[in-house]
């Protein structure tokens, strides 16, 4: 380490005031704050003594990640090889594609008990999703900091993850960039970057993708990576022909533990509930949050069921499978936390969430057009945390008059 | 001299109406998909426009100042049903495609604003080239969104395919956010993004 520091120490010169380099200054000061815990400490009658900074939270996040997304390169490469040896393919010769190549030069076996096959498989198709994000997102990000001279931070590490574990495993990658290119650009720089977008910049990237091109995010042909081969996500399957159908082929164990097709992060509840005692644990997610997503979407659920309907089985689909199926349980613990777009009074998260839990359920069972509705909802309570921000403080200002008047 | 080339010009850019203005959004959502009915759109509000400025303009002086905003309405909406009658007389496919955003000319806040601002103020002739030069400005802006739109959003321009789509067996995929309204905020913002830019003195103080 001292190696690099006596590096870093010697390039300083350049980047400094005066140096030859001195516009590239941010690409200097991200790559010594990555590496390095900044030596400045705030000076004067600051009262902030807490270690947790940008750099520790975002951090974090990655770290309660882990898990979601060794899950999903896991369970993208067994979907596509349960497939492949269901169709009686055997031997990577005769798969399309360049991953099949590298399968097969690498000697592994083409069977979905294999964990090694499936995890490479997998990640074959997630790593140059992610490298695309990495790349594009953050070579735009990058030039605002540069234009800006803002500090680049890590809050784009966290997007970049995020992002690819919503999407399924055979988007194309100029989709991806294009994708990440418009959310890095239209949730958060042109509101003046980190810390000042009210939308969630990962779910704003797949929502242009999901408009955008329709047919590479959703439908039945797009979640398993093997060309031709088409499976509806279990939400999909439910709204057709109720949850009896959807349990054809798996039970809700499989979808606890994310054996099924879907987004490569969103399958796995059971994942996601390790990511969120990381981030309940480390205090940084907020638990209001999940929890109130969590009875809004029972609740509503529970309403739908107690409603009943003749022609549309999601009214019956009961609450286990709904918190089971789908993104749910990702888009909680993942996406509906992000500090920045929720709402920020501990009175307003509980608001924010039961708004995203109601509204999740509502589009599922309601709109035929979208089977998956956690995306919508937390993007639509995204817009209203600043007001349902502003109604908590204008009620708690008018509680402590009337109290002090008295 | 000056003060007809600025009536006339200024409002293309130093002082669009929709890009400085933020007037007439609701059309420019509607209409922009493609480039046919942008361009019939924008040739029949900048005459809207013009001719509406004139009249105005010509009897702003006897107009009584209680009810002038219901004699500018009719001189507006007789127009408007005349340029409606000649569009379905004449291009009866785009009137359609158009549907109810001719009728709605009568509502543009650009041509009662320009009416209530400028013809109330000024002699017959500044109005009318006032009024064709705030139907430019209106126009620039909608061509531009509707070019991009109809390029990326089906490939094509005046329905000439340009880009192949991918289900003629082309290699582009068509942008469908581009074909639905949304994207045409989107467009106009990124426009008024890159004037504002170059014009500094437009950007709002804060």
């Amino acid at each position: 380490m001292k190696f690099l520091r006596n590096i870093l120490d010697d390039l300083h010169p350049q980047f400094s005031e005066g140096g030859k380099l001195e516009r590239l200054y941010p690409l200097y000061e991200a790559l010594d704050t990555f590496a390095f815990t900044p030596g400045e400490v705030s000076t004067g009658s600051t009262h902030v003594r807490d270690s947790m900074d940008i750099k520790r939270l975002m951090v974090t996040v990655v770290v309660s990640l882990i898990p979601v997304t060794m899950m999903g390169m896991w369970n993208t490469g067994y979907q596509a090889i349960k497939v492949l040896s269901a169709q009686s393919t055997n031997s990577w010769a005769d798969v399309e594609g360049w991953q099949a190549s590298v399968m097969s030069l690498l000697n592994l076996g083409l069977d979905p008990s294999n964990l090694v096959s499936n995890f490479i498989y997998g990640a074959l198709f997630f790593l140059p999703v992610y490298i695309v994000t990495v790349a594009v997102g953050g070579g735009v990000e990058f030039t605002f900091c540069l234009v800006r001279k803002h500090e680049v931070n890590e809050g784009f590490l966290v997007t970049s993850l995020l992002f690819p574990l919503t999407l399924p495993a055979t988007i194309p990658l100029w989709q991806v960039a294009l994708g990440i290119a418009f959310g890095v650009l239209f949730a958060k720089e042109v509101f003046g970057g980190t810390g000042k977008n009210f939308l969630n910049v990962a779910l704003t990237s797949r929502a242009f993708l999901y408009f955008a091109y329709p047919a590479q995010l959703s439908g039945d042909a797009v979640w398993v990576a093997v060309d031709g081969h088409t499976a509806a996500t279990s939400l999909g399957l439910a709204a057709a022909g109720g949850v009896d159908a959807a349990s054809v082929g798996w039970d809700i164990l499989d979808a606890f533990y994310g054996l099924i097709p879907g987004s490569m992060g969103e399958t796995s509840v059971l994942c996601a509930l390790i990511g969120a005692l990381i981030l309940i644990g480390t205090g940084t997610g907020s638990w209001r949050i999940m929890l109130s997503v969590v009875l809004g979407a029972v609740a509503t659920a529970a309403f739908f069921n107690a409603v009943g309907s003749d022609t549309n089985p999601m009214f019956g689909m009961s609450i286990p499978w709904h918190l089971c199926l789908g993104g749910f349980a990702f888009g909680t613990v993942f996406m509906a936390t992000d500090p920045v777009t929720a709402a920020m009074t501990n009175r307003g998260k509980w608001f924010y969430g039961a708004l995203i839990g109601i509204m999740t359920i509502l589009i599922r069972v309601v709109n035929p057009a979208y089977p998956e509705g956690i995306m919508l909802a937390i993007l639509f309570a995204n817009l209203f945390a600043p007001l349902i921000d502003y109604f908590v403080m204008e009620s708690n200002i008018k509680r402590r008059l009337k109290r002090s008047a008295s | 001299m000056s003060k007809v080339s600025d009536a006339l010009f200024d409002p293309v850019f130093k002082n669009n109406p929709i890009a400085l203005q933020i007037l007439g959004i609701c059309s420019a959502l509607a209409v922009t998909t493609k480039m046919e009915t942008t361009v019939i759109m924008c040739i029949a509000l900048t005459l809207v426009v013009g001719f509406s400025s004139f009249f105005v303009s010509l009897i702003r002086n006897s107009i009584p100042s209680s009810i002038r905003i219901i004699v500018q309405m009719t001189i507006i909406a007789s127009l408007v049903i005349v340029a409606d009658q000649i569009l379905k007389a004449f291009v009866y496919d785009i009137s359609k495609q158009l549907s109810v955003f001719v009728g709605l000319i009568i509502t543009n806040c650009i041509v009662m604003g320009r009416a209530e601002a400028y013809a109330m103020k000024n002699g017959p002739v500044l109005s009318f080239l006032d009024g064709i030069g705030n139907g430019l400005g209106y126009s620039a802006v909608l061509l531009i969104v509707g070019a991009i739109r109809e390029l990326f959003g089906s490939g094509k321009f005046f329905n000439i395919p340009v880009f192949k789509l991918a289900s003629d067996d082309g290699w582009y995929t068509g942008n469908g956010l581009m074909v639905s309204p949304p994207s045409a905020f989107l467009l106009i913002g990124v426009l008024i993004w890159i004037l504002r830019t170059f014009q500094p003195d437009q950007v709002e103080e804060e």
